[in-house]
């Protein structure tokens, strides 16, 4: 009879499960469908064209910077895509170098056993942190990079370079017949330091005794490649600028959009980072530390040894994340007129066509694509790492 | 045992260590800076370095912004530097002039009282939901979650039938609408975030796939193309007729990305409550939503608040977004009056910037203190 009562009861609750998911589907299908629908005569009334078709179209604007052969008149949407695109990928790849440098310097700076240094990167990182990024964008670009001097008063920079408010301009290098035999000497500089290191490592497995590897090392990477060049006497120079009286001309150009987003992203991630690391060596317990001493490990040793690998394993998750919310932000160039991603797609592109569905879905599509794949390497770096207990 | 080899290793030691003498003053603040600052020659070189560094970075910019500010004037000329006036610092003036417009926007100025009476309604809701102590905090939840929205919307959009003339949301500015955003964020993000989060850990595969979807999604693309689909997008999907306000297309983005973050939050507090409070919640014959409700989410709630008014800190910051989209939240207000000629001295964007900067700072650094703080007597009261 109970048991009777509980198949009933079980019975009954199955049934409203069904019933909810149901519910549930049909609600999401009739918002969806009624969108499609509104969306549909919306667009049929502005005389808005639907699918992809418009990828094909000449696009008919400039970009300010391409790293792939782009021009107005010849080329197309879909190129101002790319374009966009491998722009958003520059910013963002050169944003988390810096990033992860200066955030693993202030982390561990914030860790210092001097209390001045752990100050100042403890002031640093609350700063940063607790103002938002568009606020410190604006603020590099249009107060610091806006004012600077004009074309006509550019600040010359050693080694023929010049620094005004159109941006950074390099001399760009020229490379003589000369210079694959100096980039063949740094080459066997580095192998030879690889052949040093495990003949020191050997040797210091049989005997004991440790080589210090860092001058020697420096001296080959250095030495090897500076040989070559005065051999075949300097293959690599630098074309000298041209100054015009509106622009610089003949080297290499850095917008001052390009070097306010990487200032801003560095900076404003780094702070993150630094935390992140901070968290990590944190985590590793003070008992570790004192028994790599105990065994009788210098502090570099113990650092390398034992504290790094441990803390590591902490590390690495968040800081993807921090990566992923880089290259998130990297869209904020929208703000300073940029050619990233957002602004050359969904902001120029989106108002010549006005084909606002398809080209925030697809804007939407290449995040969410990174994302996702991001997450899936971390996942399977999570397994291969992850301690197997005993 | 095994035999001990006779070999020589170059690393073991033979003789005993040569004693070292006694530390040197290891107490008093002699010793603490011989601990904290001079502990080695290259701490010794670290603290130099960093002293420099404040010495060069810290008196220009007390300069900057204190001695040389100009604190009052009519206009630009005030602020631009003169032969007898050669060093001329932050142009405090242009804020003064300018602050009720960061404040209000282009509110009328006859109606300012009903938004100064929202910040008061807004700041007694924060305390009594925030502090720890206050009594009926239950209360509180339904007054700042029910009550406040619908005080808030009568307030500032005005209701004529009780004497509230209409204000358009295309007057409303400045801290006003960063206030507003951000608020609107937290009120709708929470609830959804919870239930989102709910979704997730559900048994009905259908709830917890459209969770998944939609946190994961709104998760992976960035704040800016949300609210681009939100103002592009949503007006396309209703019927002309119900063509939204533009703040409130804004609101809809902001609170969609939000709650997505918040559902992760509460699923990690979720997560924390044990195994048995479900189980003996169960075998009280509560159903779900009781056992939820009552068993539940307070503990859940109870560990993540501190992770709740993190992200909330981190929706604060990302309120400024809304810029791109066109509305005039307060760091558009800066820089609308930044562009304004008759202010238009060299350093007029470096002040409207650095007081942009104090607000964000003193409001985001004053909750994480808070969150600090909650983190520090929950772990405490896990302690005991």
């Amino acid at each position: 009879m109970a048991d009777e009562a509980q198949t009933g009861a079980r019975y009954r609750r199955r049934i409203a499960s069904i019933a909810v998911q149901v519910g549930l589907i049909v609600l999401i299908g009739g918002l969806v469908y009624a969108a499609a629908y509104n969306a549909a005569h919306n667009l049929a009334r502005a005389h808005i064209a639907s699918g992809f078709g418009f990828w094909n179209n000449t696009a008919g604007f400039d970009i300010s910077q391409t790293l792939i052969p782009y021009s107005a008149a010849a080329s197309t949407f879909g190129r101002a895509f790319w374009v966009g695109l491998l722009n958003t990928l520059l910013v963002a790849a050169i944003g988390i170098v810096l990033a992860t440098v200066l955030g693993f310097a202030v982390g561990i700076a914030r860790l210092s056993r001097n209390w001045l240094v752990a100050l100042l990167a403890a002031g640093y990182v609350e700063v940063i942190r607790n103002v938002p990024l568009l606020l410190q964008l604006l603020f590099w670009y249009n107060a610091v990079l806006k004012s600077l001097p004009e074309v006509q008063g550019s600040v010359a920079l050693p080694g023929g370079g010049f620094l005004n408010n159109r941006g950074l301009f390099l001399p760009r290098p020229e490379f003589a017949s000369g210079f694959s035999a100096v980039l063949a000497a740094f080459l066997a500089g580095v192998f030879a330091v690889i052949v040093l290191r495990l003949w020191a490592r050997r040797r210091q497995e049989r005997t004991g005794a440790e080589i210090h590897m860092f001058w020697p090392a420096l001296a080959l990477l250095c030495a090897l490649p500076i040989i070559a060049a005065a051999v075949t006497g300097a293959p690599l120079t630098f074309s000298p600028l041209h100054m015009g009286r509106f622009n610089v001309r003949g080297g290499i150009e850095i917008l001052p959009e390009f070097a306010a987003l990487t200032l801003a992203l560095t900076t404003y991630t780094a702070a993150f980072i630094a935390e992140v690391v901070r968290a990590g060596v944190l985590s590793v317990s003070a008992g570790q530390t004192e028994a790599a001493q105990a065994l009788g490990l210098r502090s570099g040793a113990t650092l390398r040894l034992v504290i790094v690998p441990q803390a590591m394993r902490v590390i690495i998750p968040p800081l993807t994340s921090q990566y992923l919310n880089l290259i998130k932000n990297s869209s904020l160039a929208v703000a300073i007129g940029y050619p990233d991603l957002v602004q050359v797609f969904a902001g120029t592109v989106l108002n010549i066509t006005g084909q606002a569905v398809e080209v925030v879905a697809i804007t939407m599509a290449v995040y969410l694509a990174i994302s996702l794949f991001a997450s899936a390497l971390m996942n399977l770096y999570a397994r291969t790492t992850s301690v197997v207990e005993h | 045992m095994a035999a001990v080899s006779d070999e020589p290793f170059a690393y073991v030691r033979r003789l005993p260590a040569e004693r070292l003498p006694p530390p040197l003053a290891p107490t008093g603040a002699l010793g603490w800076l011989r601990a904290n600052l001079f502990s080695s020659p290259a701490n010794i070189a670290l603290t130099l370095l960093c002293v420099l560094f404040i010495a060069w970075a810290i008196p220009p910019l007390v300069r900057f912004f204190l001695v040389d500010a100009v604190w009052s004037g009519a206009d630009r000329e005030a602020c631009l530097a003169t032969p007898e006036h050669p060093a001329v610092g932050a142009c405090w003036a242009f804020v003064r002039v300018w602050f009720s417009y960061f404040v209000y926007g282009f509110y009328p100025a006859g109606q300012r009282w009903r938004v100064d009476l929202f910040f008061i309604a807004l700041a007694f809701g924060i305390v009594w939901l925030l502090r720890l102590s206050a009594p009926r905090r239950d209360l509180g939840a339904l007054y700042f979650f029910v009550v406040l929205p619908v005080l808030s919307f009568v307030l500032l959009h005005g209701a004529p039938p009780i004497g509230l003339a209409v204000v358009p949301t295309a007057l409303w500015g400045g801290m006003l609408v960063t206030v507003i955003v951000a608020t609107v964020g937290i009120v709708f993000s929470l609830p959804l975030g919870i239930l989102l989060a709910l979704g997730r850990r559900s048994d009905l595969p259908v709830v917890r796939l459209l969770s998944v979807i939609f946190i994961e999604f709104v998760r992976g693309v960035p704040l800016i193309t949300v609210l681009f689909m939100a103002s592009v997008m949503l007006p396309l999907f209703v019927p002309d007729r119900l063509a939204p306000d533009k703040l409130v297309r804004a609101l809809v983005g902001v609170a969609m990305f939000a709650s997505a973050y918040m559902a992760e939050v509460v699923r990690g507090g979720l997560a924390a409550v044990p195994r048995g409070q479900y189980e003996a919640a169960r075998a009280l014959g509560f159903t779900y939503w009781r056992m939820t409700g009552l068993v539940i989410l307070p503990q859940a709630l109870r560990v993540t608040l501190p992770n709740i008014v993190n992200t909330f800190i981190g929706l604060f910051k990302d309120t400024t977004l809304v810029f791109v989209v066109g509305i005039f939240d307060f760091l558009r207000t800066i820089e609308a009056a930044r562009a304004d000629p008759h202010w238009g001295a060299p350093t007029t964007p470096i002040t409207g910037y650095a007081f942009a900067a104090l607000f964000y700072f003193v409001c985001c650094y004053g909750m994480s203190r808070y969150a600090r703080s909650v983190e520090a007597r929950l772990a405490r009261a896990g302690r005991r």
